[in-house]
């Protein structure tokens, strides 16, 4: 009786053994191109990680239900194997190295932040995989010379640029005096670097410039600084975390400052966290609903924002957005390429120049999209304590005025 | 290097009063600590994760509408049965055994939590809202957020209900006994498991009205425990075991330290500064009793 079972076992498990390699004996499969990628589902970045694997199924699911690809005159569909890099950097590594050797996938999408990205790029261009990410923005991805690396947003030095440059136009073109506290991290020091560039092209004056930690849960310091020296403008980057912290003892400790911008506003839901509170603060996005960029497959921003709520069940952040527009560029070089050999895909991918609903996407040599600026919203509340994001810079894309500057917490 | 504090005196006021007011909040967790490590010699590592988790539970009550400020009643009550649970599930396993290996099972502890609250409340960053005002002093050049004050006053409150309650009941007696000498306590008929249990407890349960404070004042995230586990160790050895004014006063010193660090140095040596201050006076420690020991001889 023990030998039988013991047999069965065995055959069933040389069964699944041969049934899972078959599966994942990747790249293309019948008429499916399986692409590969580690998200964080878990560990620290988990939720933005989900936001990014929800937008990826939504393109697969949309881009497979509107005919696939065609590639040689046979139409292919997408498939995604996914792994969970567990937020961790060298777990990310691991996984982009068994992506490629064990389930050999020939073409990647990336992970969620750029220390992940920057863990698994070194790993897809030793091999050559294509690697179309969505999520890392750090400057230093696109300065290493990588030629497989394509990134479909703008490079984190571009966020809070424009509100630098907003601020210097509304006060006469005139240099303007800067406050900043950013979080000690790759992402945030590379969005310093960009308000650095930003000053001193305007002439700004930098007069206070924190770094804060990465367990950040007080910076009253830098705010007791802000209110004796009175700054033009009040920059904070430090993850959701930075922006909740912000409002939270800006509004506590009644901190009037003109202007104040700020990334992961989007992510941290500010106003439902904070409310009214929360109202008048500028943030660095790459994307917005009510852009009015158009493609093919998800029409545009209201039509993707209302298909992604229908699909998950909440409104779409930016993070979603730019991993569906990481399909599209794909989808987009593999009909142009006519191939699934890699260089001739890469090729392809370097010479991307197309407009999603996300917004226009072209590379530059080291990878980042150069053609899509980043834009701001205020958030704007009525009276019975309704808040709304508001796109108001750059003005072209503007869809309400900036409120500048910002009214005193005693007139409010 | 930062000498705004100079040139400005109001910063001065400002950082001295934001740092006694967080200190008597670390103090609150320190004393639970200390508490513990001297009734059962047990270092535990996973204290600032019981003190998030008490936030959490302050966050999902404000969730649904309950004023988190009620968090400060709620949450050390769930806290005290989640303390009795991992007292009979890992602690009383480890508690006679040496301190390293309570370290380890605790370290265990706090891994745990980190990655189960990550699990169930997800890895974005919360907070409550209480919604308190704000308090301006001095032509409103030094501002207080009531909801620091508020922290503070029950940080207190429950430090002094505490102290009464370890020197009048029954339990309290107990605990101090067993602390003293468990064997002659259990001689002497104390049920030391019990002790031990209602040790842990009520350490967990200062713990969850800190957390509740912490979710009100500041913010809360599954990975954050750790900064108050070591600020509250440090705290602890410090004032020493079982010193309940020291363990307030070193409290508080340490928070104005923390304000100044900020300061001076820059926010970003805040924590950092914690760390490097402890080895500091372990060293100053080690130091010092070497010292008496070639004394003796």
């Amino acid at each position: 009786m023990k030998i039988k079972n013991f047999i069965i076992t065995f055959v069933s498990a040389i069964a699944l053994l041969l049934s899972t390699s078959v599966v994942s004996f990747a790249k293309v499969v019948g008429d499916k191109i399986v692409l590969g990628a580690a998200v964080s589902l878990t560990g620290k970045y988990s939720s933005n990680g989900v936001h990014t694997q929800n937008g990826y199924n939504m393109a697969v699911d949309r881009i497979n239900s509107m005919g696939g690809i065609k590639v040689g005159g046979k139409t292919y569909k997408f498939d995604i194997i996914y792994y969970d890099d567990e937020s961790n950097p060298k777990r990310a590594a691991q996984l982009a190295e068994r992506l490629i050797s064990q389930d050999k996938v020939e073409f990647m999408l990336g992970p969620y932040s750029s220390g992940l990205t920057k863990a698994m790029a070194p790993v897809t261009e030793k091999y050559g995989v294509p690697m179309v990410e969505a999520n890392g923005a750090s400057r230093s991805l696109f300065t290493k010379g990588y030629k497989y690396l394509f990134a479909v947003l703008a490079p984190a030095n571009l966020y809070l640029d424009v509100a630098i440059r907003t601020a210097v136009e509304l006060n006469g073109g005139k240099g303007v005096k800067i406050a900043q506290a950013f979080e000690q991290d790759a992402f945030s020091q590379d969005v310093r670097l960009g308000i650095l560039d930003a000053a001193k092209e305007t002439g700004s004056e930098i007069i206070i410039d924190d770094k804060l930690p990465k367990e950040l849960n007080d910076m009253a310091a830098t705010l007791v600084k802000v209110k004796q020296m009175k700054p033009d403008v009040l920059v904070v980057s430090g993850h959701t975390k930075g922006a909740l912290t912000a409002i939270r003892q800006i509004s506590e400790m009644k901190v009037d400052v003109p202007m104040l911008a700020m990334t992961h506003c989007d992510a941290a839901k500010l106003s439902k966290q904070h409310g009214k509170n929360s109202q008048y603060a500028l943030c660095a996005s790459q994307w917005h609903k009510t852009l009015t960029y158009k493609d093919k497959w998800f029409k545009d921003g209201m039509t993707y924002d209302a298909d992604f709520t229908k699909m998950f069940g909440y409104a779409p952040p930016y993070q979603a957005a730019e991993s569906s527009a990481a399909l599209l560029v794909f989808k987009d070089a593999f009909e142009r390429a006519n191939s699934f050999d890699q260089k001739k895909v890469r090729d392809a991918l370097a010479a991307t120049d197309m407009q999603t609903f996300y917004g226009n996407i072209k590379f530059a040599p080291g990878g980042q999209n150069v053609s899509k600026p980043m834009v701001l919203f205020q958030v704007i509340c009525d009276s019975s304590g309704k808040c709304e994001n508001k796109v108001v810079a750059p003005l072209k894309w503007a869809s309400a005025k900036l409120i500048h500057p910002v009214p005193k917490w005693s007139e409010r | 290097m930062d000498f705004m504090v100079f040139q400005y005196p109001m910063i001065t006021v400002q950082a001295c009063l934001d740092g006694i007011l967080l200190g008597i909040l670390f103090a609150l967790i320190a004393y639970g600590m200390a508490l513990q490590w001297g009734v059962m010699n047990i270092i535990n590592i996973a204290q600032g994760d019981l003190v998030i988790l008490g936030g959490y539970i302050a966050y999902f009550m404000y969730l649904y509408g309950i004023h988190p400020a009620w968090g400060v009643i709620v949450s050390p009550i769930i806290m005290y049965f989640i303390g009795i649970g991992i007292y009979k599930l890992v602690i009383n396993k480890v508690v006679d055994r040496d301190l390293f290996i309570s370290i380890l099972a605790t370290f265990g502890i706090s891994i745990l939590f980190m990655q189960l609250m990550n699990f169930a409340f997800g890895a974005d960053v919360v907070l409550a809202n209480s919604g308190y005002g704000t308090t301006f002093l001095f032509d409103s050049n030094v501002v207080l957020p009531n909801s620091k004050i508020f922290s503070a006053f029950v940080s207190i409150v429950f430090a002094i209900c505490l102290v009464i309650y370890m020197k009048k009941s029954k339990l309290g007696r107990a605990i101090r006994a067993t602390a003293q000498n468990a064997r002659a306590a259990k001689i002497l008929g104390v049920d030391t498991e019990k002790v031990y249990a209602a040790t842990f407890g009520i350490n967990a349960a200062l713990c969850g009205v800190a957390g509740a404070l912490i979710s009100i004042t500041f913010t809360i995230h599954p990975y954050m425990g750790l900064p108050y586990t070591i600020r509250s160790f440090m705290i602890v050895i410090v004032a020493g075991l079982g010193n309940l004014p020291g363990v307030a006063l070193s409290g508080m010193g340490l928070g104005v330290f923390e304000e100044f660090a900020d300061y001076i140095l820059g926010t970003e040596f805040r924590i950092g500064s914690v760390f490097l201050l402890l080895v500091l006076i372990l060293v100053y420690r080690r130091f010092k009793l070497s010292r008496k020991r070639e004394y003796l001889k």
